[in-house]
């Protein structure tokens, strides 16, 4: 009895440990193509990129990918963590050397779907990123600010406005 | 019972969320859209597949008093497996499912299904059994997906025919169980008398 | 501070039943009465907050240093599925009459999606205090372990009190069982949605 639940046990442990290292590889090429897809959209086509490189900013620190043009550094990619309404917001910041932004995509969130979860597919809110400009003002109209906010979703507007925010900073000092 | 019927049951007599109410926790966490709640039907099918087919040829080895935690492990293991799987080619989906993925293993449909056809009888009888109610699981949760998205956001499979939001309760959780307790009475009213 | 968002979002905000969908299952079938959920929830409680003390040891002392994540379902699973038991021996030896009020419960919580969830998220999640947000550690993860089961139990009783009444009532031939009740959770769950951004 005992000997037939050892046995099934070590043998299903045995297939996993072979399904894990079969599965290891394409794993990791997938979250890197992920990874690579978020760049390219918030960035201009036709640019060069580094590899990744580590900012300190506020405290906080940010993984950036420097996109160049013939030597001259064009643009970065920033990826940005802040604390949206039900957990973590991380955003890819594509920023123009320029500090605009050139375009904004959502790498994982746990927002609230039909609410939260709309900063991943609410064009009217993802649109007015393309092209903000550097000396606007990063808060949501019903703070004063430059930012059209998601219908219901104030928090995770906020949360998503600071992302960028943090982003630009970084871009800020990075070309200072 | 002829291979057909083994299949087709799943669907209407044996249909594992109106009628024997199994496996709420998906049907109702996972629904908030029609690809989701067809995504988490499929991955609860590969699973149950499997784990029929495994367990119905593992079953006369093994003695009565662990049968059951055999069979988990057998279970466990195939979610995992589906696991990887999905992150390796499918990580979106993996993601908007999140923790349902791994709560396959607890879902009472698929312990249910061992211990009520796959440990007495073939595998073959057995895979047909899995497909069947794995179809039939899969079918209600794109039912019911489909109800909560029209009604939640105006859209169906990601397709908008309405300009704006829809009736946001729909998306959310109070939604879930209104969506699910009214197709169950339209299936008592509709499906069930036949 | 943090002890206190970690309460009151596992009580009310996220409820386990009503936000999460954890434990759905017993919980539709065995709130028919006031005292089989009462006995239910006393039984999950328990179980909740030992099975995740002893997952999270476990993953945090056996399977993180040795590299053997992938076998955190499989054994968790295992893990429940073997505390179920143990508990029911020795409640069964030390307290017959407790073991009378939950025995016929515990053998049901193995599949009880609520107690692997629960354990799961605890390592896998990274919980929101204020503006920063990090993994749980040992205390916390007891807290969070037990909020949550309270969340259950408040859900689980006052579900059952409306039953008990509901079963009094005469609805339409179609309506009747399920369909009734799951209507009722989802004016239940919206009050429940009150509590959202609170924390």
């Amino acid at each position: 009895m005992a000997l037939c639940l050892t046995a099934v046990c070590l043998i299903c442990s045995s297939v996993l440990a072979g399904v894990y290292a079969l599965t290891f590889e394409p794993i990791k090429a997938a979250s890197q193509k992920a990874l690579e897809q978020s760049i390219s959209a918030v960035l201009p086509e036709g640019l060069e990129l580094s590899s990744a490189a580590v900012a300190n900013q506020g405290g906080q620190t940010y993984e950036y990918y420097t996109a160049s043009q013939s030597g001259e550094t064009a643009a970065y990619a920033v990826k940005s963590t802040v604390i949206g309404f039900g957990g973590p917001l991380t955003l890819m910041v594509g920023v123009l050397a320029d500090g605009s932004v050139y375009n904004t995509s959502v790498l994982s969130h746990s927002e609230t779907p039909g609410l939260g979860a709309k900063c991943t597919s609410d064009v009217k809110f993802m649109e007015q990123w393309k092209g903000f400009p550097a000396n606007a003002n990063f808060a949501v109209k019903k703070d004063g600010g430059d930012v059209d906010a998601i219908t219901a979703s104030t928090i995770t507007s906020r949360a998503y406005t600071l992302a960028v925010k943090n982003a630009v900073d970084v871009v800020k000092s990075l070309s200072k | 019972m002829s291979k057909l019927s083994i299949i087709t049951k799943g669907f209407i007599k044996d249909n594992p969320t109106f009628v024997l109410v199994l496996g709420m926790c998906p049907t109702l966490a996972t629904t908030t859209s029609a690809m989701n709640g067809l995504e988490m039907g499929l991955a609860t099918l590969f699973v149950l597949v499997l784990s029929n087919m495994v367990i119905s040829a593992i079953a006369p080895l093994v003695p009565d008093k662990v049968h059951i935690p055999v069979y988990i492990v057998v279970i466990a293991t195939f979610v995992t497996v589906l696991q990887f799987i999905m992150q390796a080619y499918t990580p979106g989906a993996y993601q908007t499912l999140g923790l349902f993925i791994p709560l396959i293993v607890v879902n009472c449909i698929v312990l249910g299904r061992a211990e009520a056809f796959a440990n007495k009888n073939g595998i073959v009888d057995s895979a047909l059994d899995g497909i069947g109610i794995g179809l039939g699981f899969t079918a209600s949760l794109t039912v019911i997906g489909i109800v909560r998205e029209i009604l939640g956001s105006g859209s169906i499979f990601g397709w908008k025919f309405i300009s704006g939001d829809g009736i946001l309760a729909f998306v959310m959780a109070p939604g879930a169980f209104l969506a699910l307790g009214y197709l169950m009475v339209l299936f008592n009213k509709f499906v069930k008398k036949n | 501070m943090e002890y206190l968002i970690i309460i009151i979002s596992a009580i009310f905000v996220n409820n386990i039943l009503l936000a999460q969908f954890l434990g759905i299952c017993p919980f539709l079938g065995v709130s028919n009465k006031l005292s089989t959920a009462t006995g239910m929830s006393g039984a999950v409680c328990f179980v909740i907050t030992l099975a995740t003390v002893v997952t999270f040891l476990l993953n945090k002392y056996l399977l993180v240093p040795f590299g053997l994540e992938f076998l955190q379902t499989i054994s968790f699973i295992l893990v429940i599925a073997a505390l179920v038991q143990m508990v029911e021996i020795v409640l069964k030896k030390i307290s017959p009459s407790m073991y009378q009020a939950l025995g016929i419960f515990l053998p049901l919580i193995t599949t009880n999606c609520a107690v692997l969830g629960v354990a799961i998220t605890v390592v896998t999640k990274e919980f929101t205090f204020g503006a920063e947000s990090h993994m749980l550690n040992l205390a916390q993860a007891v807290v969070y372990a037990l909020a949550t089961s309270v969340g259950y139990a408040i859900a689980m009783i006052l579900f059952a009190g409306l039953r008990e009444h509901l079963a009094g009532n005469d609805v339409p031939k179609s309506f009747k069982g399920l369909p009734i009740a799951l209507i009722t959770v989802s004016i239940m769950a919206m009050a429940f949605l009150g509590f959202s951004g609170m924390v």
